[in-house]
């Protein structure tokens, strides 16, 4: 077939692909960059809109110094690190532990009972999620105490006591959040190839062997996505920590999305809300860099 | 297999079940208890049901609008972002060009920005152009995270297509536009119902944006949802029944797609 450099024989012209990707890239400009150089900008000024005859000069770094050495932020974010080091492991190994159940052979109709269930977790609303929190948790008639009275322990007010309150977000996120993790390691598992792991189990017969050297390669990836993932959500993590907490009691649950939009909107300073913004913006786009390198590199 | 292994099995299964359901149990039947039943200490688990709280939101106006305007809102940005993104999806499975890598992780990640990020300057800009307290505004922003949703879902539904299709029509003489529309839209249309209805999903789900950007108007029914929490006495059969109601549709959504449901999380993470 006969190709030249000028019209390459792809049978489509030079500017077709802008075409269709116009509309798509023109909107998400408009709608994403577009308001991000805005928060930029805003960054730089004192901007309190409940102060509007001060104007909205611009100020320089003033707010970008004033949020790094504001120990209020650091501790949100330090929190939200620690609220991520509490979930994650439980959430990864009760995931595995799942997923393991949903693999093994046998049990048809309560297996795929078991796997529809799972997704009901994931679709549940997060500021419903948050509800329900509130009503488990509650002091009085909470069914999270009746719970903690039948194994012999007294009950205690989990939403009005600092680590009950932390406690109490971090169970409603490992409810929310386990199902996706034990689907992510299922699709994982089933990556085995059937005669390998037949062939290991009829070598050995200890299952933690066979976890180990044949099914934990095909459970890495999604390891990887997990935690990279789960990262970024925890970051963005907002309804159902503001229905159920509102980052309270004190600051005990004030993951960085809660106490930013406290900053933004209860306090209406928006300059310095748009400063700490940034300085997520920059932590995500960090984040989802390394997603991508470490997740589809093979795409490229 | 030895039997009480399988019966350990059993069980384990069992306890997934109850672990996945068990809030969703407990907030649809509180949704069906009286106030006086729903405060009772210990929790009852067995109780007389009423119809009473749906009845009250049934009759709330202020609930039955909220319905509404999520209903609008995320139909018509599901609609929107399957509208825009599934030609940049064409774009990005069959057309070869330079950049389209990047922009192609572009799309995806701005599935990750936390929403506070950009909540903070559309307030601003969507006050300064009068559009606080309308449906557009939620609409518009809701397409961030719902055009790289449905631009990575149909990119790779049009990838299985088999390309000897366009080739034979494109012999025949057909546009681009015309392929798209005959062969890729129609092949194509699993995949753009899974995109449609994750997107559909995550905008009815929504709180952040929509209880900083709506007033009064345009409360979707997360805000109004929690918008009860305040009081002394809170109304929680009445507020059990909401949540119901938010939850109820989008969870049998998510049961057609639930084949598709980690694919769509992790943007195809796994295959």
């Amino acid at each position: 077939m006969a190709q030249t450099t000028a019209t390459p024989n792809r049978g489509y012209g030079r500017w077709t692909p802008l075409w269709f990707l116009a509309p798509a890239v023109l909107t998400l400009f408009l709608i994403g960059i577009y308001p991000t150089i805005f928060a930029l900008v805003t960054s730089f000024r004192q901007y309190n809109i409940t102060r509007p005859r001060d104007g909205f000069p611009f100020i320089g770094f003033e707010n970008y110094i004033n949020v790094l050495s504001d120990s209020t932020f650091w501790s949100s974010l330090l929190l939200t690190a620690r609220f991520y080091v509490t979930v994650l492991p439980i959430q990864i190994v009760l995931g595995v532990a799942i997923a393991l159940l949903l693999h093994k052979p046998g049990m048809g109709f309560l297996k795929s009972l078991a796997r529809v269930t799972l997704v009901v977790p994931l679709a549940t609303t997060y500021a419903v999620v948050g509800l329900i929190g509130r009503l488990i948790f509650n002091r009085d008639f909470g069914v999270a105490n009746q719970f903690l009275n039948w194994i012999g322990f007294p009950g205690f007010d989990w939403l009005g006591s600092q680590s009950g309150a932390f406690a109490a977000i971090a169970i409603m996120d490992i409810w929310q959040w386990t199902p996706f993790c034990a689907l992510l390691f299922l699709a994982g598992l089933s990556m085995v190839p059937g005669e390998i792991e037949e062939a290991a189990r009829l070598e050995t017969s200890s299952k933690l062997a066979l976890l180990r050297y044949v099914q934990l390669p095909y459970l890495l990836p999604g390891l990887t996505a997990v935690m990279i993932l789960r990262s970024a959500d925890v970051l963005k993590l907002f309804d159902m920590v503001f229905v159920m907490t509102r980052g309270g009691p004190g600051s005990a649950t004030d993951l960085v999305s809660v106490y930013i939009q406290r900053v933004g909107f209860r306090v209406f300073d928006l300059g310095t809300a748009s400063a700490q913004a940034i300085l997520l913006l920059i932590l995500t786009i960090v984040i989802s860099r390394l997603y991508i390198r470490l997740i589809y590199r093979e795409v490229n | 297999m030895r039997p009480s292994s399988s019966i350990l099995h059993a069980l384990g299964l069992c306890a997934v079940i109850i672990f996945s359901m068990f809030p969703f149990y407990w907030m649809v039947t509180a949704s069906f208890k009286t106030q006086t039943d729903i405060l009772a200490s210990p929790p009852l688990w067995f109780f007389m049901p009423t119809l009473d709280n749906y009845r009250a939101i049934f009759a709330d106006s202020k609930v039955i609008g909220a319905v509404g305007n999520s209903l609008i809102v995320a139909s018509c940005t599901t609609a929107l972002a399957v509208l825009l993104g599934a030609p940049a999806a064409y774009a990005l499975a069959r057309f070869e060009f330079r950049g389209k890598g990047d922009l192609w992780f572009w799309f995806i990640s701005n599935r990750m920005i936390s929403p506070i990020v950009l909540a903070l300057p559309v307030y601003i800009l969507a006050m300064q152009a009068r559009l606080l307290d309308t449906h557009l505004v939620l609409i518009l922003i809701y397409l961030t995270f719902n055009l790289p949703i449905v631009v990575w879902i149909c990119t790779d539904q049009f990838k299985s297509i088999p390309s000897d299709l366009e080739q034979a029509a494109r012999l025949d003489g057909a546009d681009q536009f015309t392929i798209f529309r005959k062969i890729y839209l129609p092949l194509g249309a699993p995949g753009i119902a899974v995109s449609a209805i994750f997107s559909f999903i995550f905008s009815w789900n929504e709180l952040l944006y929509a209880l900083v950007l709506t007033r009064k108007n345009v409360q979707t029914a997360p805000v109004v949802a929690t918008s009860f929490m305040s009081g002394y006495e809170l109304p929680w059969g009445k507020i059990m029944a909401t949540g119901t109601v938010i939850v109820l549709p989008v969870t049998i959504f998510a049961l057609i797609v639930s084949r598709h449901m980690v694919r769509g999380l992790t943007m195809g993470a796994t295959k």
